[in-house]
């Protein structure tokens, strides 16, 4: 149901459409249980003279069950979503599957800003490529992501691979994801972070294995000029806004 | 309702618990949440921060020691003062909540003493975690300590004259839900290590 | 019989502005409200036409910018919560009906109740007056995270937001005040004769509600003082650089705010249990039974509160708890709503305007509880999470809560507020000029949220997949809905002017109801009742057997 709105671009973003689906029909068939019963009742009842109303308590056996049942189907219904929730839960944020490659996230007001390894696959040397508001993986691998912020809180957002993790300040949050799927996709940040909060936009670009390779040779190494990561051009929106504002 | 007359509702009583003594324990309740969370963030910070103990060891723990047995005192006199309503002596009573607010005053003196010393040596809210729960807890404590005071000699001016006297007991209350707060702070913020 | 001493007729200013009479402070509070709720409502506007109509000139306000258009949408949520649904919810109907309802003369303690409302009065002030300052009113979300809210260099509105702190601290001081002095009134100066279960639901709720107000408001008061001493004396209580913790806040937070989700929902449901009985002529089904789910609610709202921190960078193995009591609070409310759905079995049902409301009430609320399992279940969430989902669950639970059930109880007690009854046929119009509008704002906003929107964006632009042409046409609905929605708010304030004068004139019991506020003239007298009554039975007797009357006023005897 998701994707007719939203691509999936992660192995995961299925579990979690799976997952809203399951909860959209029990909800759903409830609702529409819950609604027809008021409406009908509303159209069975309303007033009409020469019919007295019933005096009841909701203490007799034979109506109480109308609602001690639903009471009990409910529960049932909470536990079976439940199962798929923690399910889901448990596979997307407590479990890491080993790694094939690392990126470092930094959020910052209010830019992306991404570190991956070079060539040698280490973190921290000087191969390293560091990219501004573009982040580049490679498809059907697996990447853990530590994610910190310069500043304020954060939030790390890839709609397409339905991820979404907050990035605090003073802390590295570790998570996961496997893109399955060639293509660019948006990255948002969904915590208020301040008044560039609507133009912390990125792009994750998903490329073959091959591509991402080539790009890594091209670009490790001293990092090349409009890749590099300076302070200031990440701050750039942040100063235009600073002066455009009254 | 004319500010003078008592509405029939505040005379009423359907639980038994007279009305004034209700709501004063409803107070304390609220009050009470107020310090509870505080504290509890004092202390989960304070349990994940070891190196706390460090800044918590340069506090005065006689000045701390002294006054909790200051308050101690005074919540009796407050209790007292409470035994001299109920006998309708409204004089007396005054007599006692005057001693019990003198020893908030003293409470006080010594608070000040106490701060000023610390700001010489250089502690001040800003100076780190541990010093901004330090001059917090105690600052809002120290507050109600003062509200405590000038209400009891309100209350107190009212009793000299017999009038209001229930009010004695709630004061008294009050007073020692301010006496407990402070048995928690001390060792929470001067022997704890 | 009232002991109250005969004085000379007090001058204005002593009988509306400095009046301890609590039918007088529920009107102070009444109209504070509603004038915040069309601020709020005018927020809502201006943001939305942001969004319908990217960049363009609002009309009534001009161009938004970025830092204005998140300082509307903080105010705009704070002031809806704070400045309207609580005093609307809880202080007006609460300070109007208490008293009455108890069939006592006012309130135990009527100079705390109305020292709640001056405070209550300065924190809107003081509100106000942060539009005033440089830097102007705060943008960073009415959940105010550090360390955002805690440094001006970050949220650059370092005036505004310190303002907006404090008046959210005075707002809750004097929701204090008035809780405590609600719930000692009730406890102790009910009627002769009125029992714990002679208490109409209405009652119960907003007491219900000051109690889980009052257990759950005292750490973020702590909070709001660490905040404050963050932004003003350079302390480090959320800066992690200096052994700070900024998901501290988040937990005072959230501590207190999910239970006031509740705080507000109660008294909303009170208003709509009282109507359903009065409008279905009958009695509630199982009164002890809502008052049980009730508590129930009301426990459970204190152990969910992680639920909005799912994705905040908590320890993920807390999730799985708090995603089970989320769905776990489902279990009663549910349980509430289907027994207020009960209640209409075996009714004889009159579709007046309150009773309209109301069922409107039921049928809406449900939409927003149902969408709320989908936010509980911490795996769609991960995806929901600050989307416009979210956006639209909560206002599928808010306005039914804030506007629909405020209308419902408007046009019920309305008669007796000012002892002239309401237009029909214009509060149809109004009614159905709002309710299907409403639908039509906030369907479109569940889907853009699927599809991707995240919250707090005033453009789109940026993000390649939300500048989508299929989702900037729901935006644009969704807007035009709320102009017309806006737009028929104005029937309603036509006719709440116009009754006030030319309404048929009630009587003191034109709904026929049973409970004790409809026992005295419309509007009260000075201290309510000539005779104070004494109960003699429970307040939802119906359609009692062997009588000639179809109900059965809890003050006369049998
Ligand atoms: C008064 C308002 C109100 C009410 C009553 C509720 C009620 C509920 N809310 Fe909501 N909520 C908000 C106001 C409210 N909420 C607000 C303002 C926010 C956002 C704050 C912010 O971030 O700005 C929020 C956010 C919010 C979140 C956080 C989402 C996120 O930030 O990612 C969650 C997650 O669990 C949640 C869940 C629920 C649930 C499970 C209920 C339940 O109580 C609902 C129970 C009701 C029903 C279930 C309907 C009736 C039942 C049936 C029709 C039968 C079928 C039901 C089943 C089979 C279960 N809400
Ligand atoms: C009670 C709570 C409440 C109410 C009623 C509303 C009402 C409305 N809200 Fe909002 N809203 C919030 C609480 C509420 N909201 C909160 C908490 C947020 C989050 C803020 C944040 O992110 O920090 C939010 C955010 C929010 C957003 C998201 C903005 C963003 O994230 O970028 C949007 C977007 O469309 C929106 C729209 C609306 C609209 C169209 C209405 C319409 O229903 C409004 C219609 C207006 C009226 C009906 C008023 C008319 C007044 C009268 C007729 C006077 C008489 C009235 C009474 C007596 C009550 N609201
Ligand atoms: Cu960064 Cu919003
Ligand atoms: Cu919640």
């Amino acid at each position: 149901m998701l994707e007719r709105y939203f691509t999936a671009a992660s192995t995961y973003a299925h579990s979690i459409d799976h997952l809203f689906i399951l909860i959209a029909v029990i909800v759903g068939f409830w609702l529409i249980v819950a609604e027809g019963m008021m409406f009908g009742l509303v159209f069975k009842f309303r007033a009409r003279d020469g019919r007295p109303t019933q005096y009841i308590t909701g203490d007799e056996k034979h109506l109480k069950r109308w609602i001690s049942i639903p009471h009990f189907l409910v529960i049932v219904c909470d536990i079976v979503i439940l199962a798929g929730a923690i399910t889901v839960w448990y596979n997307i944020k407590q479990v890491l599957p080993a790694a094939d490659a690392t990126v470092r996230v930094i959020g910052q007001q209010w830019a992306w800003s991404f570190q991956l390894p070079g060539p040698d696959g280490v973190m921290d040397t000087a191969d390293d490529i560091r990219t501004v508001g573009e982040l580049h993986v490679a498809v059907n691998t697996t990447y853990h992501f530590e994610l910190l912020s310069r500043d304020v809180v954060h939030s790390f957002a890839v709609p397409a691979f339905r991820l979404k993790q907050d990035a605090l300040p003073g802390r590295t949050i570790t998570g996961w994801f496997r893109p399955n799927r060639v293509g660019t996709y948006d990255i948002q940040c969904t915590q208020m972070c301040g008044i560039g909060h609507a133009l912390m936009a990125g792009r994750v670009i998903v490329e073959t294995q091959q591509a991402h390779a080539a790009w890594l040779l091209r670009n490790s190494g001293p990092a090349v000029a409009g890749l590099q990561s300076s302070p200031a051009s990440a701050m750039d929106p942040a100063m235009t806004l600073a002066e455009a504002r009254p | 309702m004319s500010a003078t007359a008592k509405p029939i509702a505040n005379t009423r009583s359907a639980t038994g618990i007279p009305t004034a003594r209700l709501i004063t324990w409803w107070v304390i309740a609220s009050e009470i949440v107020i310090f509870g969370g505080l504290l509890a963030s004092y202390v989960m910070h304070r349990i994940s921060h070891p190196e706390w103990a460090e800044s918590a060891s340069h506090t005065l723990t006689w000045a701390g020691a002294f006054n909790t047995f200051v308050l101690l005192t005074s919540s009796l006199c407050a209790v007292l003062a409470h035994q001299a309503a109920d006998a309708h002596n409204g004089p007396k009573a005054a007599k006692f909540l005057r001693l019990t607010s003198l020893g908030g005053l003293i409470f006080l003196c010594v608070k000040a003493y106490e701060w000023t010393i610390d700001i010489r040596e250089g502690f001040v809210l800003s100076s780190g975690g541990f010093w901004s729960f330090y001059y917090t807890l105690a600052g809002l404590h120290g507050l109600h300590v003062l509200a405590g005071m000038i209400i009891m000699l309100i209350v107190a001016a009212d009793a000299a004259k017999n009038r209001e006297l229930q009010r004695v007991e709630c004061i008294g209350l009050y007073w020692h839900f301010v006496d407990i707060v402070w048995i928690f702070l001390f060792p929470l913020l001067y022997i704890a290590r | 019989m009232s002991t109250e001493v005969q004085h000379a007729e007090p001058g204005f200013f002593r009988k509306y502005l400095w009046s301890t009479d609590h039918k007088i402070i529920a009107m102070q509070y009444l109209f504070t409200g509603m004038a915040m709720a069309m601020i709020g409502g005018y927020f809502a506007y201006v943001f939305r036409m942001q969004l319908g109509f990217p960049n363009q000139y609002v009309p009534g306000y001009g161009i938004v910018t970025p830092g204005r258009y998140n300082a509307l949408v903080t105010m705009h949520g704070s002031i809806m919560i704070f400045w309207v649904a609580m005093p609307v919810l809880i202080a007006a109907f609460g300070n109007f009906l208490i008293p009455l309802m108890l069939g006592c003369d006012d309130m135990a303690f009527p100079r705390i109740n109305r020292l709640s409302y001056q405070i209550f009065l300065l924190s809107v002030l003081v509100l106000l007056s942060s539009f005033l300052v440089k830097g102007g009113p705060f943008g960073g979300a009415w959940t105010s995270y550090p360390p955002l809210s805690a440094s001006g260099a970050y949220n650059l509105t370092p005036i505004g937001a310190t303002l907006w702190l404090l008046a959210v601290a005075l707002e809750f001081v004097a929701f204090l005040l008035g809780g405590i002095n609600f719930t000692v009134t009730t406890m102790n100066s009910r009627a002769p004769g009125m029992k714990m279960y002679d208490i109409p639901i209405l009652i119960w709720m907003i007491i219900l509600a000051n109690v889980i107000f009052m257990a759950s408001v005292g750490p973020l008061i702590a909070g709001a003082v660490m905040l404050l001493f963050d932004q003003t004396m350079s302390t480090g209580f959320f800066d992690p650089t200096r052994g700070g913790d900024p998901l501290l806040w988040q937990h005072l937070f959230w501590f207190f705010g999910h239970p006031e989700v509740y705080v507000v929902l109660l008294p909303a449901m009170g208003i709509v249990a009282e109507i359903i009985a009065v409008f279905s002529r009958k009695k509630i089904f199982g009164y002890k039974t809502v008052l049980y789910t009730a508590w129930a609610v009301g426990f459970l709202s204190f152990v969910v509160w992680a639920h909005h921190q799912f994705v905040a960078g908590i320890d993920p193995r807390m999730a799985n708890i708090f995603s089970v009591t989320t769905l776990l609070i489902s279990v009663p409310v549910t349980e509430m709503v289907f027994l207020y759905i009960a209640t209409l079995y075996g009714g004889s049902i009159h579709l007046d305007t309150p009773m309209l409301w109301a069922l409107a009430f039921i049928a809406e609320f449900m939409i927003g509880g149902v969408t709320g399992i989908f936010l509980g279940s911490s795996g769609t969430d991960i995806y929901l999470h600050d989307t416009y989902f979210l956006i639209a669950h909560f206002h599928y639970t808010f306005v039914p809560i804030a506007i629909i059930a405020v209308f419902a109880g408007l046009t019920y007690w309305y008669p007796k507020m000012f002892g002239r009854m309401l237009n029909e046929t214009l509060g149809k119009i109004h009614f159905w000029g709002t309710v299907i509008p409403f639908n039509v704002i906030f369907i479109p906003l569940f889907i853009t949220g699927i599809a991707g929107d995240q919250r707090r964006v005033y453009d789109y632009a940026q993000f390649a997949e939300q500048s989508r042409p299929a989702l900037q046409h729901l935006r644009t609905t969704s807007t035009i809905a709320l102009l017309v929605m806006l737009s028929f708010q104005f029937v309603f304030l036509f006719n709440f002017v116009w009754s006030l004068r030319s309404g048929k004139s009630a009587g003191a019991n034109p709904w026929r109801s049973t409970t004790l506020e409809w026992t005295v003239p419309s509007p009260p007298p000075h201290g309510n009742f000539a005779v104070l009554p004494t109960v003699y039975r429970g307040p939802y007797e119906y359609g009692v057997p062997g009588r000639a009357d179809d109900f059965f006023p809890q003050d006369i005897p049998d």
